[in-house]
């Protein structure tokens, strides 16, 4: 339990002359739920693509589940066990919700050309199998239903679903959740609290959280990391969090605290 | 409503103008000699007057606030505003000889733009047309939608017989049962008046009710048993294919070739939507696959090359030469995306045609002499020697490639495609490998247009560099565009469209490219999804064989009653 399942040393991250993550050390326990807070332009979804292949940092090591995927392009990293999620809604837009889902099982399906062509008996297992496969999940994250339709036509709550079930479809040991509450209202961000807490207590996936919203980060999280200017500032449990003044001043300017604002009023206000 | 009226005028202007300018390149008086019903009214006419129809048809449906009888006064005005564009083109046309500028300005075009009438009364009867077609264009738009359905529908129909009646009136001959039927139908030189009525009304009454009982079809087809369905369609196959088979038959050699060049592109046209269609991967050099089949079974064949492989062993040859080049092209560009990719591929096509023209290679290719004396396909003492016997072969060529690129596209592979169509990046990180995935579309694209190329080789039996070039990539996308990206039956309907139709309109040859233009204009402001636009399967329905999971946990639970 105490073995890191992701461990990220000294990472950094340029682009011409901004450094968009420095040197950022990270350290997340399996089966933890570990978010990632920041201003807007900290660093946070920069040092989510370098650990899903979509950046290569210029230093650093990142090791998961004890072998580093540096220089990975994203489709390895996938087969290792890190799936993700977007911060604006990346779905193949145009193909029907059960599409969706079936790509996402691309990594765990073998048929080649031969075998779609003349659907061999093992191709024709396989795709039903992994039909069905996408049914349940669609079930499982609440698109009962919905299969047929475009990805595209949905609502915006349930393209987020949608996209949690895609990365589900690819059985992932952790995944990467960039603001999945974005743009949800009350009920729905509380919905989805209890969903990505389902998540780590169903599956027992470890989960990597982005967000803003203060009361699903205080509320579901085990351990909060805090980027500002693509810096480390502070990491610990959301009860350190809450009051460390450097946080604050991140946050809110380096006055903030004369304002006699208490830490949990100024980390609660909208950005 | 002053803006209401300003759109319409403004609209009527542009209408005019688009008439002025079809009748000025001479396509109106081109396509006169063509009677669409014998003696009333030809082709070149039907299109002016079908412009104007249309044109006030659009302009209505955008005076969206307007009443009804407003409606039909903004068509009239629509329609009268364009034919004064043309009446002041034929008052200029009396004081100054615009012929020297404007050849075809004829005394012809005159003629048929005043209805044959002299002066003062042919103006007349110009404005006058022009206003009633825009009334009614304004009518046509005000209609019940199932009426309004019916109405063009059966216009499209009669202008349809009308257009094809050398190729219509030759199939009722040659089946001596309905062989009456052209005296029914058809005089000199079109459709009889009385015919058209019939056929309007027939096609306006089956079109009306079929809509109205659509629905109730549908359904009561679905309530079968999922057994007799399967009946149902396989029978439905089957006599589509016996109509294939028998097409050529009836319809002889002429009809044959042209089916025989609409099977080339449909050929190819499943390929390059592999590429385009499925993966997003915008090809202009397609060509060049094509062109590779053709000379890879030239060489081998043709006695001139020292060829001494037949046609059968040459073929499979060429495409796996082909997928090679696939490969070769595949690599360099596989990082390349968009219109980077489109010039790219683009100089890919016009290098393999330039390398077969070269002189480098002009003791293997034959430089811009080609490669005469290809032999013909042959099975056996069966020589695939007239188009006839040709429409078998790609006949089979197509339904076999059609099988593989159906299959293909509800694969594994093809949804790695589309997933590459929708959003690079994301197709990766959900673990597609981008390499093997693109290189295969370029490569199963390439194989397609090989088949086609080796075909067309034999076809031909002698080939050249300029058989090859630029156009053929264009048309075959122009298709793809026209039948429907990524929609394989939209594959054949665009072909036939594309393709067959400019073959069957000899007239058509010189403006065939401009209609192409505006086609492709037309298509992308009115239905840019393409006649039979790509179709998503439904496959939720079948969720109701499955156990309800959720059901049966809710019930194993204790029951609690809640408040």
């Amino acid at each position: 339990m105490t073995q890191p399942i992701l461990s990220a040393r000294k990472v950094i991250k340029r682009f011409g002359g901004l450094t968009a993550v420095n040197a950022v050390d990270l350290e997340i326990k399996e089966h933890s739920i570990h978010s990632v807070i920041g201003p807007n332009g900290a660093g946070k979804t920069t040092f989510f693509n370098c650990l899903t292949g979509f950046y290569r940092p210029e230093q650093g090591d990142i090791a998961f589940d004890g072998t580093s995927i540096i220089g990975l392009t994203p489709d390895r990293i996938i087969r290792l066990g890190i799936a993700r999620t977007y911060q604006n809604i990346r779905l193949f837009s145009n193909l029907t919700t059960l599409d969706n889902v079936l790509i996402g099982e691309h990594i765990h399906l073998h048929s080649g050309i031969l075998g779609s062509v003349l659907r061999l008996p093992r191709t024709v297992k396989e795709e039903s199998d992994a039909l069905h496969e996408s049914r349940r999940l669609l079930r499982y994250v609440g698109l009962r239903g919905k299969g047929d339709v475009i990805a595209k036509n949905l609502s915006y709550g349930d393209q987020r679903r949608l996209e949690i079930a895609r990365a589900l479809a690819s059985k992932p040991k952790m995944l990467l959740l960039d603001e999945p509450t974005a743009g949800m209202n009350p009920r729905e961000t509380e919905e989805a609290r209890l969903f990505i807490r389902n998540l780590r207590d169903e599956l027992g996936i470890t989960i990597l959280l982005i967000e803003h919203d203060m009361r699903v980060v205080m509320g579901i999280s085990e351990a909060i990391t805090v980027l500002d200017y693509g810096q480390k500032i502070a990491e610990g449990t959301p009860r350190d969090i809450q009051n460390n003044t450097r946080v604050i001043e991140a946050y809110l300017g380096k006055d903030a605290y004369k304002e006699d604002l208490t830490p949990e009023q100024a980390l609660a206000r909208p950005q | 409503m002053r803006s209401h009226l300003n759109e319409v005028i403004r609209f009527g202007l542009i209408l005019g103008i688009i008439a002025l300018f079809i009748s000025l390149i001479g396509m109106v008086e081109a396509f006169s000699k063509r009677d669409i019903i014998s003696g009333v009214i030809s082709l070149g006419l039907t299109i002016l007057l079908l412009t104007f129809l249309f044109g006030a048809y659009l302009a209505v449906r955008r005076a969206r606030s307007a009443q009804p009888l407003m409606r039909v006064a903004f068509g009239a005005i629509t329609g009268l505003t364009a034919s004064i564009v043309l009446a002041v083109f034929v008052l200029f046309a009396q004081v100054v000889d615009l012929r020297q500028i404007f050849v075809n300005v004829t005394p012809t075009l005159i003629a048929l733009l005043t209805f044959g009438q002299s002066l003062p009364g042919g103006l007349f009867y110009l404005l006058a047309a022009g206003a009633v077609l825009g009334a009614l264009g304004a009518i046509v738009y005000l209609l019940p939608k199932r009426v309004q359905h019916a109405f063009v529908i059966a216009l499209l129909w009669v202008t349809m017989l009308g257009v094809l009646q050398d190729l219509i009136r030759v199939t009722f001959q040659s089946i001596g049962a309905i062989s009456d039927l052209n005296k029914v139908l058809y005089e000199q030189n079109g459709l009889s008046v009385v015919g058209a009525l019939i056929v309007f009304a027939l096609v306006a009454i089956v079109d009306y009710v079929w809509n109205a009982q659509r629905a109730k079809l549908q359904a009561r087809f679905n309530a079968l048993p999922a057994g007799s369905q399967r009946i149902a369609r396989t029978i439905g196959i089957i006599i589509a294919f016996a109509l294939l088979l028998l097409l050529p038959q009836v319809l002889g050699i002429y009809i044959g070739e042209v089916l025989d060049q609409v099977g080339l592109f449909v050929l190819m046209g499943l390929g390059l939507n592999i590429v385009v269609g499925f993966a997003g991967l915008l090809d202009l050099g397609y060509v060049a696959f094509f062109a590779i089949g053709a000379y890879t079974v030239g060489v081998l064949t043709s006695p001139q090359q020292g060829g001494v492989l037949s046609f059968w062993e040459a073929l499979p040859i060429g495409v796996v030469i082909a997928i090679l080049f696939g490969f070769i092209l595949g690599i360099p560009v596989l990082k390349i995306r968009g219109d980077y990719l489109a010039i790219i591929t683009l100089g890919f096509g016009e290098i393999i045609r330039l390398l077969a023209l070269s002189d480098f290679l002009k003791p293997f290719l034959g430089g811009s002499q080609g490669i005469p004396s290809i032999p013909k396909a042959q099975i056996g003492g069966f020589a695939f020697d007239d188009p006839v016997k040709l429409y078998y072969l790609l006949l089979v060529g197509c339904v076999l490639v059609a099988f593989v690129a159906l299959r293909l596209k509800d694969s594994r592979l093809g949804r790695a495609w589309m997933a590459i169509r929708e959003d690079e990046d994301v197709a990766q990180a959900m673990g597609i490998d981008m390499v093997w995935t693109k290189l295969m579309a370029f490569a199963i694209g390439a194989a397609f247009a090989g088949i086609s190329g080796a075909i067309f080789a034999s076809k031909l039996s002698a080939i050249y560099p300029h058989s090859f070039k630029l156009d053929i990539s264009i048309n075959v996308l122009a298709l793809l565009i026209i039948g429907g990206m990524g929609s394989i039956p939209g594959v054949i309907v665009g072909a036939l469209a594309l393709v067959g139709l400019p073959e069957l309109l000899r007239e058509f040859e010189d403006y065939r490219l401009l209609i192409y233009g505006a086609t492709l204009v037309l298509m992308m402001q009115l239905r840019p999804e393409g006649l039979l636009p790509e179709e998503s399967r439904r496959r939720e329905l079948h969720e109701q064989d499955e156990p309800p999971v959720a059901v049966r946990e809710q019930t194993a639970a204790p029951v609690v009653t809640t408040n």
